[in-house]
């Protein structure tokens, strides 16, 4: 597992990066009540605005944390959105992309720097 | 946050868990270990305590000693009869100012020999100085007592269990009761839409109170954040969202807080800051009136949305006032200012992230209130 500073992480699946939000984020976040996902096929580039999480306290995004496309989202979520808090690195997935270039995970926290990272 | 004050329970609350925030200059615990969402629920099905000592608690007495003549002077400043306020009984207000816009909302009790007020932590200090200025009363404001609701189903048995005398109590009913020999200032009302109480009590038991309370199975610690989302769902007024300076009562769909007394025609027309426009507005209707919106789909809509009549084009027709994600009815919800012609059923369109997204305009409350009239 990788993690970005924007508390995502990334799990390498073949040749797919599935993306979520942490553990820590989800608790910062409080009750999340509405997941807004990205149309499969959609091309991102870095930084995008690619997911809206609602909590019951405000409205965050979740951007894309590498150039590629938009393969799968996880659909259950915009029924389920309290997921996210029950089990967010597990069944709560948000997307799963195809990377433009490999090797742009390379550069991403492991989890020993991301716990450093939260303190 | 050096600057900011704390009530007599912020040990207790940090000793509970919560996550504090600043809030109308206080340290406030917005949320408990359970979260916003299950202290909303539990709220609703069981019993939340709050703490809201933060607001205002101010005694008026006139000099004859008699709460009617500090209601004829209060009616100065609130389009609300007081005159015909019974002893032992509470009733909604708001002070207006001259162009009818509403400095404040509050509650006001009829103690027999005076009033006691509740007003808003964020207004109380204008709101003191606005009674001393303009009443020929002695303003009191009470500095060492804290404010407890106590909110849910469950609040008549928990509460009832330490002050038996509650249970005969109806909702506005405002009281004094005893507890191991301290006096309790209690009213059963709140801010939830639930049945439950207000109690006022000396600082110096305040945690004692409250920690026997929460003693109990059904009572939890409930923060700020819960009390939003349970009176939005109840459709009841924040001040400074809601409702301010630049909205009249009539426009906030409050005119039931304006009895016949007050209104033309009767025993005291007017007589308070702004009657020509509230007066006028109730004659004839407000350009624009608060009223509830329920978004399609799941996606919240908040403060600051602007809502237009149609899915593309025109300008916006109005404003949500405060918005949200109802946890007891399991949907967003909003308020907002709208054109009257707009009628409940309409379907109107708020702007979220730059997309229009329908809402059907609501009536208010959004969740039943559970009120034991």
């Amino acid at each position: 597992m990788k993690y970005t500073e924007e508390h995502e992480w990334l799990r390498v699946e073949g040749d797919l990066v599935v993306v979520g939000i942490t553990e820590h984020a989800a608790e910062a976040l409080g009750d999340v009540v509405f997941v807004e996902l990205p149309e499969p096929g959609t091309t991102v580039a870095t930084g995008d605005e690619v997911c809206v999480i609602e909590s019951v306290k405000a409205a965050s995004d979740i951007l894309a944390p590498v150039d590629g496309e938009i393969v799968e989202v996880n659909a259950a979520l915009a029924d389920s959105p309290g997921m996210v808090n029950e089990d967010p690195t597990g069944k709560a997935w948000f997307f799963k992309m195809k990377l433009a270039n490999p090797k742009a995970l390379d550069g991403f926290m492991d989890e020993a720097a991301y716990k450093k990272l939260i303190g | 946050m050096a600057d900011l004050l704390r009530t007599g329970l912020y040990d207790l609350h940090l000793r509970l868990g919560a996550k504090i925030v600043p809030f109308a200059g206080y340290e406030m615990p917005v949320q408990y270990p359970m979260g916003v969402l299950k202290e909303h629920l539990h709220t609703r099905a069981a019993a939340g305590l709050f703490d809201v000592s933060h607001m205002g608690q101010v005694i008026l007495r006139a000099p004859s000693g008699r709460a009617v003549d500090a209601a004829v002077a209060l009616e100065a400043l609130v389009p609300v009869d007081l005159v015909g306020l019974a002893e032992a009984r509470q009733r909604y207000g708001m002070f207006t100012n001259a162009a009818g816009g509403i400095l404040d909302d509050l509650m006001v009790a009829n103690r027999g020999d005076h009033l006691f007020v509740v007003v808003n932590a964020a207004c109380k200090a204008a709101d003191i100085a606005h009674m001393r200025a303009h009443l020929p009363l002695e303003v009191s404001e009470i500095t060492d007592r804290a404010l407890l609701a106590l909110q849910g189903p469950a609040a008549e048995a928990a509460l009832g269990r330490l002050v038996p005398g509650v249970a005969a109590m109806r909702f506005m009913d405002a009281g004094i009761f005893g507890w191991n020999g301290v006096p309790l200032w209690v009213s059963r009302s709140g801010y939830t839409g639930e049945d439950g109480f207000e109690i006022s009590l000396p600082d110096a038991v305040a945690v004692a109170f409250a920690e026997a309370l929460l003693a109990m199975p059904e009572v939890a610690p409930i923060g700020l954040g819960a009390r939003d989302s349970l009176r939005l769902e109840a459709g009841l007024c924040l001040y400074g969202h809601d409702i301010d300076t630049t909205t009249s009562p009539v426009e906030a769909s409050l005119s039931w807080a304006i009895q016949k007394a007050r209104r033309a025609g009767g025993a005291r027309a007017g007589g308070f800051p702004g009657a020509a426009r509230i007066l006028r507005e109730l004659a004839e209707g407000p350009a624009r009136r608060r009223v509830g919106l329920a978004p399609d789909g799941r996606a919240p809509m908040r403060e600051g949305v602007e809502i237009f009549a149609a899915p593309e084009g025109g300008a916006p027709i109005g404003v949500i006032s405060s918005g949200g994600f109802g946890p007891s009815i399991n949907a967003p919800m909003a308020m907002a200012y709208l054109p009257r012609d707009i009628a409940e059923g309409a379907t109107v369109y708020g702007e979220v992230r730059g997309k229009r997204l329908a809402a059907r305009v609501a009536p208010l409350p959004f969740q039943p209130t559970t009120f034991k009239r």
